[in-house]
């Protein structure tokens, strides 16, 4: 991966990171039309009372907050898989591709939450609610992650941290599943099911958005996945050089200490 | 298989002997249980039929919180002075390396246990409805956090600034057995109409799931 | 039959390489003297041949393993006796020697295995019932020495031996590590006590910034 030839400084961009940015940022402009200009609220009228109800803006949540959700998903699991091949293969690239997508998934996992508890106070009326399966597991996910890069920084060198993250990580993927169950017992109050995403009427246009805000955020993430990887390859790359650049001066050290190297000879002491 | 166990039995035995002969456990480790006990009472400074709603919860916190410092203690030991070389010299196993300390982390926090089932008896009014529902959950979920402890402890170890690190790396780790032990209590001590029992179930799933990943990914930590 | 056959090797801790590029052979049976300054790396060399630092670069084989993919291997037959004393402070010294020896997998003959190299180190009497917290720093050298020797390992690698022993204790190292030679040990040592190392007409090595710069038999010359 050739990261350096065509620029003179360092950098990790590439032109088919430039392009992807490009991309996603004209992803981003039509989104942000179709989310705020072209799509309605959601505003219902009550049948007997003629009232309007409903999520009114809140509803444009949706766009952000639900590909973020997918999006973290795909990241974590990304780390896990990348975790599983580091522990078996034992390379860096998919210690640095966990790492990478570690840091991406918890981003994004961070802006779920911050955007679920947004969009949940105008509709349910709360900035958080204990016992609904999907807050509690996401916010675990989200405190097992912080372990896991927290951990990472506690290395001198990214190598000696990269076994353990990877246990970390893959615990913490399968411990999903059982906070998953373990809370959907526990309270079975599930704001999630009465679902926001089931009373809207998910059609035409709004699926179109929606859709397309996943394919968007997905290149953004991609993007920024990209760019990660490549400054944990650099860091790693940087480590291996400044290891050479030791040896090489400790090797000076060894050849101005006076010391004689003769060979298989018996001295006396006088 | 008869290795794993006399070396497990060595290394656990070892353990307790130590903290027998130092007593951490009882000067330090066990006051401090009683002492959250306390602080909370007086934190929450409610009525008697609140605290006895909360018990189970308090008590499980009371527990992790204790497990951290049995954890740092079990870690503390073989770093104190590179005893943690000669195990890595030993030609031990690594997952017997891992049942054996993690039993002994176990056997303490049994001891808090014990002590903290007291604790809230006295300073919350708990009733035990249902000692078999009890003890068993005790036990899964010891079991359970001994071997995530044991497991994190020795990560964290390795880098260094473990104090710090294990907490945040534990405890997410453990909240579904926070989850389960609370409500199995909530049965067990009467404080709300759950049904204990399914949650054991839970529990002692956990339980084997967190002593098995302990016992293979040890020795991506201990081999090297 | 090489016991210690290193080329080239690059020993990284963190990011400092310990060891830049050593080459080194030791044979059966021999025993061996490694010096040099402060820093040199002489440590992570014992370390290393105990299989518990993995070589970066180069080529490494211990008593015919090799050290990247079968350390563990190489760990159970050799013998370290490092900085640290290794021991727990709060059990005595017999129970450490104990507890050394059923760990290295003695069995049943643990227990007269460790009351032998007690003795052998002037550890037993009132002293081995002491916990190690409470005796002095030669005695816990000492008894460092004997959860070494209750091992009988092939490969002895020792890392300033002498250091803070008296007189007494001093003649007891000297007399275990000669007699483990006599028995067919190779023994590796990295000392400043030049005079007591000398008795055993060693071959001497030499490392200064992580590399070898001096190797010759016989008696050392003062540097």
């Amino acid at each position: 991966m050739d990261i350096m030839a065509t620029e003179s400084r360092i950098t990790t961009g590439s032109r088919g990171t430039r392009l992807l940015g490009l991309a996603a940022l004209a992803g981003v402009l039509a989104l942000l039309v179709f989310a705020f200009v072209l799509t309605d609220p959601d505003v219902r009228t009550h049948p007997t009372s003629g009232e309007e109800f409903g999520q009114f803006d809140a509803v444009r949540l949706l766009y952000l907050h639900v590909p973020m959700a997918i999006l973290t998903y795909a990241a974590y699991a990304l780390c896990a898989a990348a975790s599983a091949g580091y522990l078996l293969r034992r390379t860096p690239w998919w210690d640095v591709t966990a790492h990478a997508a570690a840091e991406v998934g918890t981003l994004a996992c961070a802006l779920v939450l911050v955007t679920g508890s947004i969009w949940g106070r105008p509709v349910w009326n709360t900035w958080w609610e204990w016992g609904d399966v999907r807050l509690m597991t996401t916010l675990l996910l989200f405190l097992l992650f912080l372990g896991y890069l927290a951990l990472r920084r506690a290395a001198v060198d990214p190598e000696s941290a990269a076994r353990p993250a990877a246990v970390v990580a893959l615990v913490a993927v399968l411990d999903i599943p059982l906070v998953n169950r373990s809370v959907e017992w526990w309270e079975n109050r599930t704001l999630h099911q009465k679902s926001t995403l089931t009373e809207l009427k998910i059609e035409d246009l709004t699926l179109f958005t929606l859709v397309l805000g996943i394919v968007v955020f997905g290149l953004v993430v991609t993007w920024l996945l990209l760019h990660r990887f490549r400054v944990g390859w650099l860091e790693r790359a940087e480590v291996t050089h400044g290891i050479d650049r030791a040896i090489a001066e400790r090797r000076g050290v060894a050849s101005t200490t006076g010391v004689d190297s003769t060979v298989g000879q018996t001295r006396e002491e006088s | 298989m008869r290795e794993v166990l006399a070396d497990l039995s060595l290394v656990a035995a070892k353990d307790l002997r130590i903290e027998f002969r130092s007593r951490v456990l009882a000067n330090q480790v066990a006051p401090f249980a009683l002492l959250v006990l306390v602080l909370f009472g007086v934190a929450l400074d409610a009525d008697q039929r609140t605290l006895r709603s909360f018990a189970p919860g308090l008590f499980w916190v009371a527990v992790l919180l204790c497990a951290l410092l049995a954890v740092q203690r079990s870690v503390a030991v073989e770093r104190a002075d590179d005893a943690v070389v000669g195990l890595r010299l030993s030609g031990m196993s690594p997952a017997a390396l891992f049942l054996g300390k993690a039993t002994a982390v176990l056997v303490q926090l049994l001891v808090l246990e014990v002590l903290l089932t007291g604790g809230i008896i006295v300073l919350y009014r708990s009733s035990v409805e249902d000692v078999a529902l009890l003890v068993l959950t005790g036990l899964a979920a010891g079991v359970a956090v001994a071997a995530a402890g044991t497991l994190y402890g020795a990560m964290a170890a390795g880098l260094g600034v473990s104090e710090t690190l294990l907490p945040i790396l534990l405890l997410p780790v453990l909240a579904p057995v926070l989850i389960g032990a609370t409500r199995a209590f909530d049965d067990a001590l009467g404080a709300a109409a759950v049904d204990g029992w399914a949650w054991l179930v839970l529990l002692a799933g956990l339980a084997v799931v967190l002593t098995l990943v302990g016992a293979l990914a040890y020795r991506v930590l201990v081999e090297d | 039959m090489s016991v210690v056959e290193l080329r080239g090797v690059v020993a990284v801790l963190g990011r400092f390489p310990a060891l830049a590029g050593l080459d080194l052979t030791v044979t059966a049976g021999e025993t061996v003297l490694v010096q040099g300054p402060n820093g040199a790396g002489k440590s992570t060399l014992l370390r290393l041949c105990a299989g518990l630092v993995v070589p970066t670069r180069g080529e490494a084989r211990v008593l015919g393993f090799d050290l990247v993919v079968e350390r563990h291997t190489v760990r159970r037959r050799v013998g370290l006796l490092g900085h640290a004393t290794g021991l727990y402070d709060d059990l005595t010294v017999a129970e450490n020697v104990t507890f050394w020896a059923r760990a290295a997998g003695l069995g049943r003959v643990a227990e007269a295995r460790a009351n032998w190299a007690l003795g052998r180190l002037g550890l037993d009497g009132p002293l081995a019932d002491h916990a190690v917290r409470t005796v002095s720093a030669g005695q816990r050298r000492r008894a460092s020495l004997a959860a070494l020797a209750v091992r009988r390992p092939d490969l002895w690698l020792l890392d300033e031996p002498h250091a803070g022993l008296d007189q007494e204790g001093r003649d007891v190292v000297d007399d275990l590590i000669g007699e483990a030679v006599a028995a067919g040990a190779t023994v590796i040592v990295s000392s400043h006590e030049l005079d007591r190392v000398r008795r055993l007409s060693p071959r001497v090595v030499t490392l200064a910034g992580g590399t070898l710069v001096g190797d010759r038999l016989g008696v050392v010359r003062d540097a």
